[in-house]
């Protein structure tokens, strides 16, 4: 069996929350995930759900409770694993006095490559993420967007094989967005493995080979969105025109909404025939029928609805 | 140290000149030409002694200024704005980025430190038109401010690995103040009967750094000699106390969670 490109067991993190009387609240609990070599695999969950301390955690930004974690086969102690791994943290923020070109250079610098090199690999870095003419333009003048992909070329500009994004679609604009989605693709198709976080569903439905859901430092599940999601379908909709002045069908009349000119309806699998003869003889013209599934953004909106009635992970600890 | 420390510490020198820290230099300079002038009027005699002990007193508070407020930032404005995050996800010990940010202080002080001597240079040459040979005892007396200067930032940069810019600056000052005065805590032992405070004043004078040693300012304004076991002396007393204040610093930062 290949070593997988991360593994993560038991990774629990604890914070002292208040000044007086200290309690410990737990970020993470006891996460344990196995990532394999080449996937993009995506990290969801709320706000406050752990993500970013998971990432803190595997970069040694902070230091695991308890628990272990390995990327391609080395500990997340081991300074070398870095040499590996490339990481955006989430709302990147560099040295605003640099130029792009230099911070670049800086980072290069600290992978130990020649001058020459380092020269190249900027260049080329900074028109990969389409920053070719605000190389030489200072930090501070750059918007969030720009931000993001300078990020983004520090993350990638050493070749690594595992790139961590903390959130690499926030702050950009649908252009940006797609880009991004471009270059993690390119990253797959390098051979490198991709593990990013995001709230943005849809986003992790369109790119990534499996998904792992936290919430409250829990993990809920993990798989490919197909998977976790059920593809049985709950409902069909059914887009429709009216004839002027012909009335909906009684079967429809509650259930369906205008929008536009356009009506729109929901209704059970097994009724959709008889909706359909129903619309026929009133004359109505049909636009579309669309089976619905449920989508990953239900899953994740359930998961949060029935972690809501379960008591957070924490816990009062004397220190 | 290592060459990852290197890159930091140029970084770091590069940060302080963009922010426009060497500004200082101006202050300096009007500050040097205004004595150099006001002293050829006042003064007969002893000119050069003015110049002298008002520039390397000057050197000794802009560098000691300069070592604390910006000491006491080098890591936690990083930790504050989280810059080093990026960095500490390349293959960066915490140690070394620890020893860089010191040795880049280090860098902008004895830059500017060396300006500051070209501009003592020319006030002293505008007021007596000469150099002497004895002037080469300034020229230890700055190297020693610089090895004082070391120390604070050492200081300064330890503080910070686990308090606040003003907690920081302020314990600073005090072992600055402190280390001045360490001599005299010493004395405090002897006036005491009791040999438990005598062994405590004993153990405190020594553990602080003497600040004093490097104060040879008013030798180097009569032109006295310096003996060279003196400046091996606190060179080796210097290097020893920096490495044990960033080994203890690196040892904290290394151990912290960051925000």
């Amino acid at each position: 069996m290949s070593t997988p490109a991360i593994e993560i067991e038991g990774l629990t993190k604890d914070y002292p929350v208040g000044f007086w009387r200290p309690r410990l609240r737990r970020s993470l609990d006891h996460l344990t995930l196995r990532v394999e070599d080449g996937e993009i695999f995506g990290f969801l969950g709320p706000n406050g759900a752990g993500k970013t301390t998971t990432l803190k955690v595997l970069m040694s930004i902070i230091y695991p409770t308890s628990g272990t974690a390995r990327v391609r086969g080395k500990s997340i102690d081991d300074v070398r694993m870095h040499r590996e791994i490339g990481y955006l943290p989430e709302q990147p923020y560099f040295y605003d006095y640099l130029t792009a070109r230099e911070l670049l250079e800086y980072y290069a610098r600290l992978f130990g490559f020649g001058a020459a090199d380092r020269r190249e690999r900027v260049t080329r870095f900074l028109e990969r993420v389409g920053l070719a003419d605000a190389g030489d333009l200072q930090l501070r003048k750059f918007s969030k967007g720009m931000l993001q992909r300078v990020g983004i070329a520090q993350a990638i500009l050493h070749d690594p094989q595992v790139i961590f994004l903390d959130e690499p679609m926030s702050g950009l604009d649908p252009v940006g967005r797609r880009e991004v989605r471009d270059l993690i693709y390119d990253l797959k198709r390098e051979g490198r493995t991709v593990f990013f976080s995001t709230h943005i569903l849809s986003d992790a439905e369109m790119l990534c080979d499996r998904v792992a859901v936290l919430v409250g430092g829990k993990l809920q599940g993990v798989g490919a969105p197909a998977e976790i999601v059920s593809m049985q379908v709950y409902a069909m909709e059914i887009l429709f025109e009216t004839q002027v002045g012909r009335t909906l069908p009684n079967s429809l009349a509650n259930s369906a909404t205008q929008i536009g000119g356009r009506y729109r309806a929901e209704v059970p699998e097994e009724q959709l025939y008889p909706a359909l003869e129903e619309l026929r003889s009133c004359g109505a013209r049909i636009l579309s029928v669309t089976p619905l599934r449920p989508t990953l953004e239900d899953y994740f909106f359930k998961l949060i609805a029935s972690n809501k009635t379960v008591p957070q992970p924490e816990e009062a600890v004397s220190r | 140290m290592s060459a990852i420390a290197g890159i930091v510490a140029i970084n770091t020198f590069r940060e302080a000149v963009r922010d426009r820290v060497l500004y200082n230099l101006i202050v300096f300079a009007l500050m040097m030409i205004g004595a150099s002038i006001l002293v050829g009027e006042i003064s007969i005699g002893i000119d050069r002694l003015v110049i002298i002990n008002l520039g390397l007193s000057a050197i000794s508070i802009f560098g000691l200024v300069m070592a604390i407020f910006i000491g006491v930032g080098l890591v936690y404005k990083e930790m504050e704005k989280r810059t080093l995050y990026s960095v500490l996800a390349k293959p960066v010990r915490r140690w070394e980025f620890l020893v860089g940010k010191f040795g880049g202080l280090l860098l902008t002080l004895a830059v500017n430190t060396l300006f500051m001597t070209l501009g003592l240079a020319a006030a002293l040459f505008y007021v007596s038109r000469q150099f002497l040979r004895t002037d080469a005892t300034i020229l230890v007396a700055i190297y020693f401010i610089l090895l004082e200067l070391a120390l604070v930032t050492a200081f300064a940069l330890f503080f910070s690995c686990f308090s606040s810019p003003m907690l920081s600056t302020l314990f600073t000052l005090g072992i600055y103040v402190a280390g001045f005065f360490s001599a005299d805590i010493r004395g405090i032992g002897t006036v005491t009967r009791s040999p438990a405070m005598q062994a405590a004043a004993r153990v405190i004078s020594y553990l602080l750094p003497n600040f004093r040693n490097f104060n040879i300012i008013s030798a180097a304004s009569h032109g006295d000699a310096i003996p060279f076991s003196l400046i091996c002396q606190n060179t080796a007393y210097a290097a020893l106390y920096v490495a044990l204040v960033l080994i203890a610093a690196s040892s904290i930062f290394s151990g912290r969670n960051l925000k």
